[in-house]
């Protein structure tokens, strides 16, 4: 079974979802972000392919895909990133990207190597499910989830095909927009995750603007099963660039928070 | 859940889920609009009595006795606003109304497309965003201060090249977030179905003109038509009648400093597949599949990618590719102007560029046409600064 299909299955309490660009600050320390999110918490990580026009993403995101790709990071660089978290943690992980990086290595070769690198899910972000037939066929062969997004702006039949098709979870933007952090979960963005809910039973993941806790106590509730946090996560390294050891606590300290307003939420 | 038209395996919808309901409601409105004659009336009589159409299809006396066959301009350049810009942007503020839409984002390169949409904004009473690269903003003032007196307020982009892509970028994201009330008006047959096909559209009607002009003029077609690429809006728009037709069609890119240099905008020449601002078409990436960066003296062929009606047409051997080097646009842009009184613009005379080389294969009764799609005002200052202006 596929970890993330596992995950939900084994727990009862939200999936908190921490989200980082492979390859940022660079390809070493990035490594050891990322097992510093996994030690504080994160039940599901989210691996960035760094891009270099990233037209879903805010401006943090994209300074770090630009400092992971000043630091050399190549899909191949990406791919050694999650095998050497593989190597000591079990946690699900999630591949975000961008379709012309899917398309360049070779759809198949791609997955193929997502699979041997020990990822479980990978979302194309610029890729509706209507162009997605063949990333499909592939992440089905790779036992990979294929993610798909959901909007709010998404009509009801096109819900539905993107339920049909999807495995893993939806990803489920919260608001209008690219990624960022926003103040506050709007009462539109809880309507939606309720509506959804009621659609269909493949777990909920909300992301784009969470970054409090009081975002994923309110997500939560309204029946999100995993809430995803980014840029919040992106914007601490950011911070504290030049001092590995500051942004290591930095980063522990802001996910032990997050993690205990997830944990506390009922699913 | 279909996937959506494309030319042969080129084009698709390739955008954030956000964009997709914007996208088939486009779609769906472009479909009923051309097919309502009420809105084909407006269009047709903003053309002609506002924006100037037809524009004439000039012979060029003393061009044609320097290079030694026929040659004819598309006075692209004579369209109100300086370039053939304002047909798509017309075309598409109407349909923004149309739609209810109340304000229009834009990108632009050259400044061209960003001051077609200003004036199409203006006319019609809706508010006008253009997102401009920092770098382009330094080198074509003249259209930003237009752009401004227009009404139009012009962001500047700072992130990634600063230039015509990054632009698309910051307008897709604005779009992403503002989709419920806002258009976004594509300045090229680039981006996401229905952008190519709508846009060609709108453009479109350069080819019908031409062609009629010419049968009425020279009595035949005319053997070759010439136009620049970037996005390539202007060469689909003057290209599209006539491809069923026997006439040589081809597209003349931004070698920049050389296509061996790697420092150029040539997507067709030197480009392999793959996917930018929501179509597959040829880009320049690197092996890895990151966007490459361009370079050319005309920002607005300063672009990695190009439209995937092109591409395709191009894969199939339909259109031709060429490219020629900034020296040699620049040698053209003084050419044009010295030998017929016209300034083209920085983009425009890659063509007139290319055309001035392929002269020496033609023969007297030979008619080419060139399609000068917008004039130089705008590019004098850049030239002077390269030593362009000085005979």
């Amino acid at each position: 079974m596929n970890r993330i299909d596992r995950w939900f299955l084994e727990h009862a309490a939200p999936a908190f979802t921490g989200f980082t660009v492979a390859g940022d600050p660079d390809p070493e320390a990035s490594v050891r972000v990322a097992r510093t999110l996994v030690d504080a918490g994160v039940d599901i990580l989210e691996l960035g392919m760094p891009f270099s026009d990233p037209v879903a993403d805010g401006p943090v995101i994209q300074r770090a895909d630009q400092r992971a790709l000043a630091a050399g990071t190549t899909p191949d660089a990406v791919f050694a990133i999650a095998r050497a978290l593989r190597a000591d943690a079990g946690v699900p992980i999630v591949l975000l990207t961008y379709c012309n990086l899917v398309l360049n290595r070779g759809i198949g070769q791609f997955y193929r190597d997502a699979r041997e690198a020990g990822i479980d899910g990978v979302l194309i972000v610029d890729m509706p499910v209507e162009e997605s037939d063949g990333v499909r066929e592939a992440a089905r062969a790779a036992g990979i989830a294929p993610i798909f997004l959901v909007a709010p702006t998404t009509s009801a039949a096109r819900q539905d095909g993107i339920i049909a098709r999807a495995s893993g979870f939806l990803y489920l933007v919260s608001v209008l927009g690219v990624t960022g952090t926003r103040n506050r979960v709007a009462e539109e963005t809880l309507a939606f995750i309720r509506q959804m809910r009621s659609r269909t039973a493949l777990p909920l993941a909300v992301g784009f603007g969470i970054s409090e806790p009081e975002h994923v106590a309110s997500c939560c509730e309204a029946g999100a099963d995993a809430v995803i946090v980014g840029s919040a996560i992106v914007a601490i390294i950011e911070r504290h660039l030049g001092d590995e050891e500051e942004m290591m606590a930095a980063l522990s300290a802001y996910i032990a928070t997050m993690r205990a307003a997830t944990g506390e939420a009922p699913r | 859940m279909d996937s959506s038209p494309r030319f042969g395996h080129f084009g698709g919808r390739y955008v954030p889920e956000t964009l997709m309901e914007a996208l088939l409601e486009l779609e769906g409105a472009f479909a009923r609009a051309q097919a309502d004659v009420a809105f084909q009336r407006s269009l047709s009589s903003i053309l002609t009595e506002y924006a100037g159409r037809p524009t004439p299809l000039t012979f060029c006396t003393n061009t044609s006795r320097n290079l030694g066959c026929k040659v004819y301009l598309k006075r692209e350049d004579l369209l109100h606003g300086g370039a053939h810009k304002l047909n798509n942007t017309l075309g598409q503020a109407l349909l923004a109304q149309y739609m209810g839409k109340t304000r229009l984002i834009a990108e632009t390169g050259a400044g061209q497309h960003g001051v077609a949409t200003a004036i199409a904004g203006a006319v019609l009473g809706i508010p006008v965003d253009v997102y401009m690269g920092a770098t382009d903003i330094a080198r074509q003032g003249l259209n930003v201060d237009r752009m401004a007196l227009l009404g139009a307020r012009v962001i500047p982009v700072h992130s990634g090249s600063r230039t015509l892509k990054d632009a698309v970028n910051e307008a897709l994201r604005d779009w992403v977030a503002s989709v419920g009330d806002t258009h976004y008006v594509l300045g090229s047959i680039v981006g996401p179905h229905p952008f190519p096909v709508m846009v060609r559209t709108f453009q479109s009607i350069i080819g019908e003109e031409a062609r009629e002009q010419c049968l009425h003029k020279e009595g035949c077609l005319p053997d070759v038509i010439l136009a620049c690429v970037g996005g390539g809006s202007n060469a689909m728009g003057i290209f599209h009648r006539f491809i069923g037709d026997p006439v040589r069609l081809i597209g003349v890119e931004a070698g920049g400093e050389g296509l061996h240099t790697g420092r150029h905008g040539a997507s067709l020449c030197a480009g392999t597949e793959g996917v930018l601002h929501g179509a597959l078409s040829y880009l320049l990436q690197d092996a890895a599949g990151q966007i490459a960066d361009t370079h050319s003296i005309a920002a607005g062929l300063d672009y990695p990618g190009v439209g995937p009606e092109l591409s395709h047409l191009t894969h199939t051997g339909r259109i031709e590719a060429a490219a020629v080097t900034d020296s040699e646009a620049l040698e053209a842009f003084g050419y044009l102007s010295r030998m017929e009184g016209i300034i083209p613009a920085l983009e425009s005379s890659h063509a007139i560029a290319y055309a001035m080389r392929l002269a020496g294969q033609l023969g007297p009764d030979d008619i080419m046409v060139i399609n000068l799609s917008g004039r130089g005002d705008k590019d004098v200052g850049e030239a002077a600064l390269r030593g362009g202006v000085s005979g």
